[in-house]
């Protein structure tokens, strides 16, 4: 198997970095030349008008959507080699989105449990202990026989997102995980995400809730068209904008 | 998610119904008798009972080894359908629709015909072939080919979310197949499945049609033998419908609540 060597890679360096990105989908070019670091336990949110790309862009970042040009690497590793390790990359990159997609014939607990035991091949009682413990933390200890169906969506979020975490990855991505939540449990996702972020989980954020970015983000992205407008720490890009697109988009939503 | 099935209550109305066909039979029978010397159609029937159901636990083997046979091959070939490799899945669509749109008696008398009926197998010598065991598969190709799109249909009903969060979960494609995918597809094809069971019990009497003794071939026998009088046409008739209804409506009953279930659940 063909991959860069992880060695390279130290934690000075960024841990996701994205280098010239273009995507087209047939002739229609959605990413025009995408320029992104991450390091270690930073949280970035994307921000942007609908259709601008975002979905796009995280999924290439997992490499569920191929880039036609650029590189995106993850500690290093080309995600878009042709002889990439997929199961290596997806152990570090764990991806919620906004459908949760948890297994529907599968009780909470085990939707949390069938990656680490299928594909890691892990200690059953080890895994079970571990998802025990983020069912905990996401606050749904108490719905672990439940199934997805008998769930509120906030409810099945945070199962999906403790579904990514019980296969410890070093970056979390997600794409608009409140999009399809009631405005009232919106909030207890948030805060789930937040307390990640607190724990120096390295994540990376699409949204539409701009006072969540504005609190949590290190960096904040506005893109439009496929390419990246204005990008800086939240104060400036939600007080003091430069582009007039990020304006427009900002007294649009604001 | 997947419910208790009650089945107690399904089937109390199917005996209460064959009952009285067979008492419409018994009647139909005595309205017609002439003679008294000669024994009454329904006291033939009682004779070839026996006889008659013998046949019909043949059309049960048949459809239950065709059923298997054609459960089987058709998730095989439904799977393939759906493979990413054009030669793969070309050749699997072929099989399916050339079985799915032929007529089923044509493929009946086609397997009958182009099977040989003694093969010489490598290590075991002459096999005689019976022509039940052509007949079973002969029945077995169309719901084969059915399953095969049932299959397709189900796994493309899947929401693409499903593929995309397995494989984020780094699934390979046979891991989100075998434990993602076909999990959830076999609770939308369980009815459409029992469905294609029925309708392929009650094709396997066009297999008396090629001289397989089942039960209608046997029913045909029976009234030959016991006279060949018109008067036992109604009640010989009626017995084998019934036996055939009493098997078959609590399964068709059964079906449609869990259609119904599934409506409500998804
Ligand atoms: N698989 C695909 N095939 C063709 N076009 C696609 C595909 N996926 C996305 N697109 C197009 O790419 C553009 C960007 O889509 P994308 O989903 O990345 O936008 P987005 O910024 O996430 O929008 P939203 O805020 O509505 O989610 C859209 O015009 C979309 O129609
Ligand atoms: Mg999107």
């Amino acid at each position: 198997m063909i991959m860069s060597p992880t060695e390279t890679w130290s934690p000075a360096q960024p841990i996701v970095s994205l280098h010239g990105v273009h995507k087209s989908f047939g002739t229609f070019e959605v990413l025009k030349g995408i320029d992104i670091d991450v390091m270690k336990g930073e949280v970035v949110c994307i921000i942007g008008p609908s259709g601008s790309g975002k979905s796009t862009l995280i999924r290439t970042i997992n490499g569920l959507t191929p880039v036609s040009k650029g590189s995106v690497k993850v500690e290093g590793i080309e995600v878009h080699d042709a002889g990439l390790d997929k199961l290596a990359l997806r152990r570090k990159v764990g991806i919620v989105f906004q459908q949760y997609n948890l297994f529907p014939h599968r009780t909470v607990l085990q939707n949390v449990m069938m990656a680490p035991l299928l594909v890691l091949k892990e200690n059953r009682k080890e895994v079970e202990a571990r998802a025990r413990a983020l069912l905990e933390k996401v606050k749904l200890r108490d719905k672990e026989e439940a199934y997805p169906a008998e769930l509120s969506g906030g409810q099945q979020q945070r199962v999906a997102i403790a579904r990514s975490l019980c296969m410890r990855p070093d970056v979390m991505l997600f794409d608009e995980v409140t999009a399809a939540l009631d405005p009232e449990t919106v909030k207890e996702v948030l805060v789930t995400i937040k307390d990640l972020a607190g724990d120096g989980m390295t994540c990376m954020l699409v949204t539409h809730e701009m006072g969540f970015a504005r609190e949590i983000s290190d960096r904040v992205y506005f893109t439009d068209a496929g390419r990246i407008v204005e990008s800086g720490p939240p104060s400036q890009i939600f007080d003091k904008p430069q582009d007039p697109r990020t304006r427009e988009f900002l007294s649009k939503v604001l | 998610m997947i419910p208790n099935w009650k089945v107690s209550r399904v089937t109390w109305r199917a005996p209460v119904l064959a009952a009285g066909l067979c008492l419409a039979a018994a009647l139909a029978a005595t309205a017609q008798d002439g003679g008294a010397a000669r024994p009454s159609a329904l006291a033939s029937l009682v004779i070839w009972m026996p006889f008659i159901l013998k046949g019909f636990g043949l059309n049960l083997l048949m459809s239950v080894l065709a059923m298997g046979f054609a459960t089987v091959m058709g998730v095989i070939l439904g799977f393939m359908q759906i493979s990413p490799v054009a030669l793969i899945r070309v050749p699997a669509r072929l099989v399916t629709h050339l079985f799915r749109n032929s007529p089923w008696l044509v493929i009946l008398f086609a397997i009958m015909l182009l099977v040989p009926f003694q093969m010489t197998l490598p290590g075991v010598g002459r096999v005689m072939i019976p022509d039940w065991v052509k007949a079973t598969f002969g029945f077995a190709l169309p719901v084969m080919a059915n399953i095969s799109e049932i299959l397709r249909g189900a796994v493309l009903s899947i929401p693409s979310g499903q593929w995309e969060s397995a494989e984020s979960l780094a699934f390979t494609r046979g891991q989100t197949l075998r434990h993602v995918i076909l999990p959830q597809c076999i609770r939308r094809m369980l009815p459409p499945w029992m469905n294609w069971y029925a309708l392929l019990t009650l094709m396997t009497p066009m297999a008396a049609i090629l001289g397989v003794d089942e039960a209608l071939g046997n029913t045909q026998a029976a009234m030959e033998a016991a006279g060949a009088r018109p008067e036992f046409l109604i009640p010989f008739y009626l017995f084998l419908m019934t036996i055939f209804f009493v098997f078959i409506y609590p399964l068709s009953v059964y079906t449609r609540r869990l259609e119904k279930r599934f409506a409500v659940a998804s």
